[in-house]
């Protein structure tokens, strides 16, 4: 019997991207671009994390036009963001086939409590989490990937490996824990303890986690790498830098080879100036955008 | 008792990881190839499902296209990497490489976008078993060469396929915990060992 929408082809779209970077996009033109220069996939968006953070107002889901030029554009997966909660955006996304959806605290939330149920859905959802509570709690709501949320727009790195610790730190302390400790610790991860035990056993998450938020740099994403992520998901970083080709392509070998620091060292040469960067430590607890989802 | 067989798996892009534990599983030595001279003494290789055109440009950018070209050992490609190894690409890009190994001819995401990925059960030529088979915006063949030997076919498509020392899916075995396909690629490259020998 043939079947679609299952977790295991949901989360199998993940397992190919793996090693990969996903560029944000706005435009077909960049869409082409970032195709062009390795990207595994593409994130639609209408504005980039750094220009929403700059102009204020509600961000929201991308105009289907735009999302239609885009996909038109390149034969890489095309993925969109639907704002937090906001099911009909996701119920547009689909009907748009989108290859994936990102329920993203990048755009304004939609619901102050609830997130998408995305078991209701056959196109595959990636979410935002700060540590292994939100991540298992999205993989609970029906999410078939995972992305570390770090601080979008800002171009610093600091928050997105502050998740990553988080994340693969309290997963290396779940396994060291015995069996009858992980009732009480999935009460205080306010997660299902079915998960918490596959996570102990298995010692890493059931779908693949990326990290985003604050990728700039060739360096950058090696180090995410090196932390245990599975790929890295670039926003501002490419579009906001000086030369988004060459910059892009870089970030791409980065990723590949992120173990060789005689590439690394290479690919880091000639890229320009990097995006226009805000430290995070610098921030007001309103403009941070890693607090948004629960 | 035999010396393990070893494998190496392309890493450039992709699901290189779990073939790497499949092989494992079955006791193979393997290795994860990222540049030319991580081929030197591999039985086989493996090249993964993926992105197609972002494994092709870090393959020609890493001067793997030719060591590839050059490797006498068997190699498995799955959906992306079948497309690298065939011959034509329907609707391939400009400037996408396709190694040729292969006399078939694919069409890339043939089935459609994400939603339209789906799994399904596959009668494998030789088995009563039914194999399960994920397909994640999966290329399919629409040419088979002369020489070509199809093992398996989904509503009446040819999704996996030998010819020699190349074996093809269009679908990921990785996926599953069914090593039939694994198995088969040991097989294969058992054969082509002896061959060269």
């Amino acid at each position: 019997m043939s079947e679609i929408g299952t977790m295991r082809v949901k989360s199998g779209l993940a397992e190919m991207l793996k090693g990969g970077v996903i560029m944000d996009v706005t435009t077909a033109e960049q869409a082409k671009l970032a195709e062009e220069a390795g990207a595994c996939a593409v994130m639609a968006l209408e504005r980039v994390p750094a220009d929403i953070r700059a102009e204020g107002g509600v961000a929201r889901m991308a105009d289907p036009t735009k999302i239609r030029e885009i996909q038109e554009a390149v034969t890489i997966p095309v993925m969109a963001k639907a704002r937090i909660g906001h099911f009909a955006e996701a119920q547009i996304l689909q009907a748009l086939e989108v290859d994936y959806i990102d329920e993203s605290e990048v755009l304004t939330p939609a619901d102050e409590e609830h997130h998408i149920d995305k078991w209701q859905f056959t196109v595959p959802f990636v979410c935002g989490a700060r540590n292994l509570g939100e991540a298992l709690r999205r993989i609970a709501e029906g999410a078939a990937m995972i992305r570390t949320k770090g601080e979008a727009g800002t171009g610093d790195i600091v928050n997105a490996v502050r998740h990553m610790r988080a994340v693969y730190g309290g997963i290396r302390r779940l396994g060291s824990l015995r069996e009858e400790e992980l009732f009480a610790e999935a009460k205080n991860l306010g997660a299902p303890v079915e998960l918490v035990k596959w996570v102990a056993e298995n010692g890493k998450l059931p779908v693949v986690t990326f990290t985003a938020g604050g990728i700039a740099t060739p360096a950058d994403a090696s180090l995410c790498m090196q932390l245990g992520a599975d790929g890295v998901f670039v926003g501002s970083g490419i579009f906001k830098s000086s030369d988004p080709a060459v910059r892009a392509k870089a970030i791409v070998e980065a990723t590949t080879h992120y173990q060789d620091p005689e590439v690394l060292a290479r690919v880091s040469q000639g890229l320009g100036e990097a995006m226009a960067s805000i430290s995070t430590a610098g921030l007001d607890e309103s403009q941070l955008l890693e607090t948004r989802g629960w | 008792m035999d010396e393990p067989l070893r494998i190496g798996v392309l890493a450039v892009q992709g699901n290189f990881r779990e073939h790497v534990n499949v092989l494992r599983r079955l006791g193979v030595e393997a290795s994860e190839v990222r540049k030319p001279h991580q081929l030197d003494g591999l039985d086989g290789l493996i090249i993964p499902g993926g992105e197609s055109t972002a494994i092709g440009k870090l393959v020609r950018a890493y001067e793997l296209e030719q060591a590839i070209l050059g490797f006498e050992g068997a190699i498995f490609g799955t959906c992306a990497g079948m497309i690298l190894l065939a011959r034509d690409a329907v609707d391939g890009l400009p400037g996408q490489p396709l190694l040729g190994l292969i006399d078939i001819g694919v069409r890339r995401n043939a089935y459609g976008r994400q939603v339209h990925s789906f799994e399904t059960d596959l009668e494998l030529a030789g088995e009563s078993r039914p194999l399960r088979a994920v397909f994640i915006r999966a290329p399919w063949i629409e040419r088979v060469g002369a020489g070509v030997e199809v093992l398996a076919k989904h509503d009446h498509r040819p999704v996996l396929a030998r010819e020699g020392r190349i074996l093809v899916a269009a679908f990921h075995p990785e996926l599953t915990d069914d090593t039939r396909v694994h198995e088969l690629f040991c097989e294969v490259v058992r054969e082509a060992a002896s061959v060269r020998s």
